[in-house]
C-alpha cells in the first residue's frame, strides 16, 4: 500500500477525521472561550468578534463546537466499542458452536431487530433515567444486533470454508478457530463496519440529543447544540446549521474511508489484498 | 470444401488491473489461425487459461468482461467480423453462429418457459415464424432424446435436470439452422454416464443438421470422439494443429503426446489383506431426516489404498466426514486399528486425530489465506508434536523438500502459488502430522491432467516410503486404475461393488459399475461409436 | 439520519444486503416429503402441504412470522415498562408526595395488579383498538392518535411517489453510464446524501425556502378541515426532506439490484442470440429485477415510516412521531406504548411485504417442479 494509491477522496475523509480527532484531543487549548462560559449577546453572527458567532444563551460557538466533539465522539466511540465486541464475540460464537446457542441467538437478534431502532430507543429513554452509562448502553445493545448480523453472515461464510473444517478436525479448540483462522479473514469487512457504526452511532446520538433524549445539558454536544439553535432559524440565524453541518461533515469523512476500505477488500480466495 | 470460417492470426488482448499497480495489457490469445469447412468440426484443447474458450467466442466476435480482439480477421462465409457495428454482429449472432455455454443452468433465464427461450433467436431474426419455429423445437428435442418433446417446451429451466439443460441449450442453438455452433465445455460440469448421453446427442445432431462445430474442451478423450480437426492450444498458442486422428495416433509435440498419455500410471495391486487398518461396519449417516449413507461396509489393510468411486450425490464425501467424525453415523461402526472410534470429533483423543489426515479437493479453500505456508505446514507440528521456532521451520523446510517445493516458499501466502503448488502444500501438511491413514477427497479432479498426474504420482512415492494408506475418493475411473489396490462403487448411498481392484473393474458387473466402466471416454478414435452400437445391441437383445 | 440509514448495510454491501434479504428458502434446499423416520398424522399432512404447494406454505410461513413478530414486540414494549427503575407512581408525583396520593395515583393507572393481568388487559383492549388513556391528559390516546396517524401517513405517501419513481430512475441511469460521469457523479452524491442527518437536511431547506425566499410556511401546520392545496403546500418541505433522506440508499441498492441482473449468464446468452439491447432489458433483464427493486422498495418505505419521527419534530408537525417525542419527555406511558407499537407494526408488516414479494418473484417457487 503506497500512498498515491488512495483515492482523492479518502484522503480528504482522513483529513477531516484527523481534525475532529486533534479537536477532541486538545480541546481546551484549541476553544478560545469556556465550554459553559456566557461571552456575549445571543446569536451573533459569524465572522464578528467570534468566529462562528454566539449561541442561544450568547456562549462562543466554536468553543462549544470543540467542547462538543469531545462528547459527541466519546460518547459515540464508547457506544460503537461495546456493540462491536458485544456482536463480534456473540456472532462468532453463534457461527462457530451452531446448534441451539445460534438458534437462540439469531431469534432473539430477528426479535430486536424487527423494532426500528429509533423507536426502541425512545421506549427504552423513556423509562430509564437519564444517565450517560444509561444512554451509552442502549445505544451499544440496539447498535449490536446490526453487527451481529454482519458478524454472523460473515462468519458462517468463512465457518464452512475447509481450511476451518480441517482445523476442526485437527482438533483445534473453539478459541483458535475464532482468532486464528476466522478473525484474520474477517478483518477486512469488519474494520469497514466500525467505520459504519461509528458514524451511524454520531449520527445516532445527535438524533437523541436533538430530540431532547441524548446528552443533557449544559454539557455541549452537537445534536444538543442543534436543539439549542433551532427556534433562531425563523429569526434567519443559522447557528443550528453549523453543529448540524459539523455532524454531516464527521459522517461523512468517516463514509468516505469506509467505501475506500470496502472497494479495496478482495475476496477471501485473493490472497492478502 | 468451402471454407466457412477463415480466423488468421488471431490475437486476443485484455486489461487486467493488479491491486496497487498501475493496469496493463495482457494478451490471452496470441496470432492463432484455423479455417473450418461447412459440416466439420473443430475442436479446442488446452489446460485452463489456454485461451480456448476466448477463441470459441471470438467466432461471434464476442468478448468477456473486457477482452477485445486487438488483431488479426475473422472471416464467416466472407464476411469480416472483427469490423462489423452492433447491428451487423446482432444479425450474425443467434443466426449465423450458435453459442452453448459450460452452464445451461445459469445461461437459461430462470423467468421464462424454456420453449419460449429456445424459439427466441429464429423468430427475432425472422427466420421462422412461430409455429414453424415451435414444430422444429418439438422434433429437435427427439433428436436430442428429451422426454416428452411435445411438451419439454412449456417446462421451466428449473424443473428440468442438468444434462436435460444442456441438451435444450443444444436445442437452442441448432434451431435458427446457423452455419456453425460453439459448443464451450458443454459436458465438463456433468457425472460421467450423462456425459455420454449428452455427448451422443451432441455428436447425433451435428451429423442430421450438417452444421459446423467448434467444441472447446480440456478433454482430449471427449474431444477425440466428436471432432474432425483438433487444435491443441497453451498459453494462448498453438501447439499442435491437424486431423483428429493424427493428434491422437500421431502427436508431434511433447505436450500432445503428454496430453495423449496422461493418466497412463499403473500401480501393482498389492495382494495382502491380513493387516487392516480400518475397517467400516454397516455404517448408516445422514443429515436430518435425509439418509445419505445405508449399511456402508468397506476396509482397508495398512500400507493401501481404497478408491472410493462415484457420481456426485453417491455419498462418497459423506462416507469421508462420517472417517473423520465430522459427522457421527445413526449405526454401525468405525474401527481403526482394530478398535472402535468414538463416532463423534469431540470424543476422539489427540493421538486418534492425528492419525487420520485429510486432503480437500480445492486446495485454495483448505488453506488460511491469511497463513504463510510455513504456518500451514508448521501448524501440525506444534499441535501434535510441541515443535517450536526453530526446530519447527527446520522441519517444515524438509516436508517442502519432500513435496518437491524446495527453498523459498516457506514464507509465502497460498494465493502466490499455482493449483499443483498449493495441492502440494496441502499434502505436506497432512503428512507433517505422520499419520497412518489420509483421506483423499477429489484432490486432483480441480487440477490440469498433467499437474494431476504429478500430484499422483507424489502420493504414490509418499506411500511407498512411509506406508500411509489412502482412502482415495474420485469420480474418475483412471485415476482409480492409476493408484487403488481395491475398490468400492458406490451408488446412491450403498456401495454396490467392493474388492480388490483386479476383480472390481474386471467382468462380470453388475448393471452400475458396468454403465459407469462404459461411460469413462476413452483416448482413442470412434469409442462413442462401439458403446453406442453395444448399447444398441443389448436393447435390440432384450 | 440516524433512524433511517442506521439499518441499512454501508455503499458498497448493498448488493450483499439485499441478495440476503431476496433470496427466501428454496423448495431445492427442503427435505423432500417422503423420507422414512415415523411422523404423526398433522406432520405428515403439513408436509405433504409443504410439498405440493411450496409458494403457498412460504407465505402462511411469512406471515405466521410476523404474527408471532408482532406478539413478541407488544410483550416486549410492555416489559420496557415494568422494568422501571423504582415505583412509577412516585416518581410521577416527585419525592414530597404523600403515600395516600401514591397509592390513590397507583390504583387509578391500574399498578397495582399483577403484571400478567395489566399485559392480557393491555393487549386486550389493543386488539379491540382501545390503547388506554393518556396520564398525561387523561384522554382516550386512539382518539389522539387518529388524526395524527393519518397525517403522518400523508406525509408519508407524497414522499413515497416523490422518491421511489426518482430513486429507480436514477439507479437506472447509474447502471446505463455505469463507471463513467454520470455513474460517479451520482455514487458521489448519494454517499454524501445518506450520511446527512435528518434535522440538518430540514432546517437548511427552511433556512433557504421558507425564511430567505419565503415560499412556504414554517412551521408546517396542518388542521382538520384544512384544504387539500393549502395542506399540500404545508408540507413540501418535510415531504422534500423525507425525499432527500430516502432517496440516495433507495438509488444505490436500486442499482446494485439491477447490476446484479446485467451480469447474469442468461444475459450474456441474450446478447448471444444477437437480441437488441431494448429487448435484453425488457424481456430477459427487467422480469428478474422487478422483484429485487420491489423490495428494495418496500425496506426503504419501512424506514421511512420511521425517518418520519425526526422530521416531524423539525417542522413541528402533528404527526405520530411529534406525540410520541412529547410523550416520552413527559414519560407518558400509555401514549408511548402505543406509538411504539403502531411504528413497530408498520415497519413489520413492510418489511413482511418485501419478503412475500421476494419470495412470490421467485419462478421457482411460482412454478413448482
Amino acid at each position: 500500500m503506497r500512498a498515491r494509491d488512495i483515492p482523492l477522496s479518502a484522503w480528504i475523509g482522513m483529513a477531516g477525521i484527523a481534525i475532529v480527532i486533534i479537536a477532541v484531543l486538545f480541546a481546551p487549548l484549541l476553544a478560545p472561550h469556556g465550554e459553559r462560559e456566557i461571552v456575549g449577546d445571543i446569536w451573533q453572527p459569524v465572522g464578528g468578534d467570534f468566529l462562528l458567532g454566539t449561541d442561544n444563551l450568547g456562549r462562543d460557538l466554536l468553543s462549544r463546537l470543540i467542547y462538543g466533539a469531545r462528547t459527541t465522539v466519546s460518547v459515540a466511540l464508547a457506544a460503537t466499542v461495546l456493540s462491536f465486541s458485544l456482536g463480534m464475540i456473540l456472532s462468532f460464537t453463534a457461527a462457530v458452536v451452531r446448534g441451539w446457542t445460534d438458534q437462540g441467538l439469531s431469534r432473539l437478534n430477528d426479535l430486536l431487530m424487527s423494532i426500528p431502532t429509533l423507536i426502541f430507543a425512545l421506549v427504552v429513554l423513556a423509562v430509564l433515567p437519564q444517565k450517560m452509562w444509561i444512554l451509552v448502553l442502549v445505544m451499544a445493545v440496539l447498535d449490536s444486533t446490526r453487527v451481529f448480523r454482519l458478524g454472523r453472515a460473515v462468519a458462517t461464510d468463512i465457518a464452512v470454508m475447509d481450511f476451518v473444517e480441517a482445523a476442526r478436525v485437527r482438533g483445534e479448540g473453539t478459541i483458535w478457530i475464532i482468532f486464528r483462522e476466522i478473525l484474520p479473514n474477517a478483518l477486512s469487512p469488519l474494520l469497514a463496519e466500525f467505520g459504519l457504526r461509528f458514524a451511524f452511532a454520531v449520527l445516532f446520538l445527535s438524533t437523541l440529543s436533538f430530540l431532547g433524549l441524548g446528552i443533557q445539558p449544559p454539557a455541549a454536544d452537537w445534536g444538543g447544540m442543534v436543539k439549542d439553535n433551532k427556534d433562531g432559524i425563523i429569526f434567519g440565524v443559522p447557528a443550528a446549521l453549523i453543529p448540524g453541518g459539523a455532524i454531516a461533515a464527521l459522517a461523512i469523512c468517516v463514509n468516505l474511508v469506509v467505501d475506500w476500505l470496502l472497494n479495496r477488500t478482495t475476496s477471501l480466495k485473493g490472497g492478502r489484498g | 470444401m468451402a471454407e466457412l470460417l477463415t480466423v488468421k492470426n488471431l490475437t486476443i488482448g485484455a486489461t487486467s488491473y493488479p491491486p496497487g499497480e498501475p493496469p496493463k495489457d495482457i494478451t490471452i490469445v496470441d496470432g492463432v489461425s484455423f479455417t473450418i469447412e461447412k459440416g466439420r468440426v473443430l475442436g479446442l484443447i488446452g489446460e485452463s487459461g489456454a485461451g480456448k474458450s476466448t477463441i470459441g467466442l471470438a467466432a461471434l466476435a464476442y468478448g468477456r468482461g473486457g477482452v477485445r480482439i486487438t488483431g488479426g480477421t475473422v472471416e464467416l462465409d466472407g464476411t469480416e467480423l472483427t469490423g462489423l457495428k452492433r447491428s451487423g454482429l446482432r444479425r450474425v449472432r443467434g443466426a449465423k453462429v450458435c453459442y452453448v455455454a459450460q452452464s445451461a443452468a445459469a445461461a437459461f433465464n430462470p423467468a421464462h418457459k424454456l420453449g419460449d427461450q429456445i424459439i427466441e433467436a429464429a423468430l427475432r431474426h425472422g427466420i421462422l415464424d412461430e409455429a414453424a419455429a415451435r414444430k422444429r423445437a418439438t422434433e429437435l428435442f427427439g433428436v436430442l432424446s428429451l422426454p416428452d418433446p411435445e411438451t419439454f417446451g412449456d417446462r421451466y429451466p428449473h424443473q428440468v435436470s442438468g444434462g436435460q439443460l444442456q441438451r435444450a441449450m443444444t436445442v437452442m442453438a441448432l434451431l435458427p439452422s446457423p452455419d456453425l455452433i460453439v459448443f464451450d465445455e458443454p459436458t465438463t460440469a456433468l457425472d460421467v454416464t450423462t456425459q455420454i448421453d449428452v455427448l451422443a446427442a451432441i455428436k447425433h445432431a451435428i451429423e442430421t443438421t450438417h452444421t459446423a462445430a467448434i467444441y472447446v474442451t480440456h478433454d482430449l478423450a471427449v474431444v477425440a470422439q466428436i471432432a474432425d480437426d483438433i487444435m491443441v492450444l497453451r498459453h494462448g498458442k498453438t501447439v499442435e494443429y491437424g486431423t483428429a486422428e493424427k493428434i491422437i495416433t500421431r502427436p508431434d509435440e511433447t505436450y500432445t503426446r503428454d496430453l495423449v498419455s496422461v493418466r497412463s500410471i499403473t500401480h501393482p495391486e498389492a495382494k495382502d489383506q491380513s493387516d487392516r487398518l480400518l475397517s467400516i461396519e454397516r455404517v448408516d449417516a445422514g443429515y436430518g431426516r435425509i439418509q445419505v449413507l445405508e449399511e456402508v461396509s468397506v476396509h482397508l489393510p495398512k500400507g493401501q489404498t481404497l478408491a472410493v468411486v462415484g457420481e456426485s450425490g453417491s455419498g462418497k464425501s459423506t462416507l469421508a466426514r462420517v472417517i473423520t467424525g465430522l459427522l457421527p453415523p445413526s449405526s454401525g461402526t468405525v474401527r481403526f486399528k482394530g478398535e472402535a472410534l468414538p463416532a463423534a470429533l469431540s470424543g476422539r483423543s489427540r493421538e486418534q486425530l492425528r492419525q487420520i489426515q485429510m486432503i480437500y479437493q480445492m486446495a485454495d479453500t483448505a488453506m488460511n489465506p491469511r497463513h504463510t505456508i510455513g504456518q500451514i505446514i508448521g501448524r501440525p507440528l506444534t499441535f501434535y508434536f510441541g515443535l517450536r521456532g526453530a526446530k519447527k521451520r527446520e522441519r517444515v523446510q524438509e516436508l517442502l523438500d519432500h513435496i518437491e517445493l524446495g527453498k523459498g516458499f516457506i514464507d509465502r501466502y497460498p494465493a502466490e502459488l499455482s493449483g499443483g503448488q498449493k495441492q502440494r502444500v496441502a499434502i505436506a501438511r497432512a503428512i507433517a502430522a505422520e499419520p497412518e491413514l489420509i483421506l483423499c477427497d477429489e484432490p486432483t479432479s480441480a487440477l490440469d491432467p498433467l499437474v494431476a498426474d504429478g500430484i499422483l504420482k507424489l502420493l504414490l512415492r509418499l506411500q511407498e516410503e512411509t506406508h500411509v494408506s489412502y482412502v482415495f475418493i474420485t469420480h474418475d475411473i483412471a485415476t482409480v486404475r492409476a493408484i487403488a489396490d481395491s475398490v468400492a462403487v458406490m451408488f446412491k448411498g450403498r456401495v454396490v461393488r467392493f474388492g480388490p481392484k483386479s476383480d472390481v473393474l474386471a467382468p462380470p458387473f453388475d448393471d452400475y459399475t458396468d454403465l459407469l466402466l462404459k461411460s469413462v471416454p476413452e483416448m482413442r478414435l470412434g469409442w462413442l461409436e462401439e458403446v453406442l452400437s453395444e448399447r444398441k445391441m443389448a436393447a435390440a437383445g432384450n | 439520519m440516524a433512524v433511517t440509514q442506521d439499518d441499512r448495510a454501508p455503499a458498497g454491501a448493498a448488493g450483499t444486503d439485499l441478495a440476503a434479504a431476496a433470496s427466501p428458502v428454496l423448495p431445492a434446499d427442503l427435505p423432500p416429503p417422503a423420507t422414512l423416520s415415523p411422523l404423526s398424522a398433522p406432520v405428515v399432512a403439513l408436509n405433504d402441504f409443504r410439498g405440493r404447494h411450496p409458494l403457498a406454505a412460504l407465505l402462511l410461513q411469512r406471515i405466521g412470522l410476523s404474527v408471532v413478530l408482532l406478539f413478541a414486540v407488544s410483550l416486549l414494549i410492555f416489559l420496557g415498562v415494568e422494568a422501571l427503575p423504582g415505583d412509577f407512581a412516585q416518581t410521577y408525583l416527585g419525592q414530597s408526595a404523600t403515600p395516600q396520593a401514591v397509592a390513590n395515583i397507583r390504583a387509578q393507572l391500574g399498578l397495582d395488579q399483577p403484571a400478567v393481568t395489566r399485559y392480557l388487559s393491555w393487549l386486550g383492549g389493543v386488539l379491540e383498538g382501545d390503547f388506554g388513556k393518556s396520564w398525561a391528559s387523561g384522554q382516550s390516546v386512539t382518539s389522539q392518535i387518529a388524526g395524527r396517524l393519518g397525517n403522518t401517513l400523508f406525509l408519508a405517501f407524497f414522499a413515497a411517489i416523490i422518491s421511489v419513481p426518482l430513486a429507480v430512475g436514477l439507479g437506472m441511469v447509474a447502471v446505463l453510464y455505469r463507471n463513467r460521469f454520470p455513474d460517479r457523479l451520482i455514487n458521489v452524491l448519494s454517499l454524501g446524501a445518506i450520511s446527512l442527518p435528518e434535522f440538518f437536511v430540514g432546517y437548511l431547506l427552511i433556512l433557504f425556502f421558507g425564511i430567505q425566499l419565503g415560499w412556504v410556511s414554517f412551521p408546517s401546520t396542518v388542521y382538520s378541515g384544512m384544504p387539500f392545496l393549502a395542506r399540500l403546500q404545508a408540507v413540501a418541505l418535510p415531504v422534500a426532506t423525507l425525499v432527500l433522506v430516502v432517496l440516495a440508499h433507495m438509488m444505490r441498492m436500486t442499482r446494485a439490484a439491477i447490476l446484479n441482473v446485467m451480469s447474469s449468464p442468461y444475459i450474456e446468452t441474450a446478447e448471444l442470440k444477437g437480441l437488441g439491447a431494448f429487448r435484453i432489458i425488457a424481456r430477459h433483464a427487467a422480469p428478474n429485477a422487478l422483484a429485487p427493486i420491489i423490495n428494495v422498495v418496500a425496506l426503504n418505505l419501512a424506514y421511512l415510516v420511521v425517518g418520519v419521527v425526526v422530521v416531524e419534530v423539525v417542522f413541528v408537525y402533528p404527526g405520530m412521531g411529534q406525540y410520541m417525542v412529547d410523550a416520552v419527555t413527559v414519560r407518558d406511558m400509555p401514549v408511548v406504548q402505543a406509538c411504539g407499537l403502531i411504528f413497530a407494526a408498520v415497519y413489520i408488516v413492510l418489511n413482511m411485504i418485501a419478503d412475500i414479494l421476494g419470495i412470490v418473484a421467485n419462478p421457482r417457487l411460482r412454478h413448482p417442479r
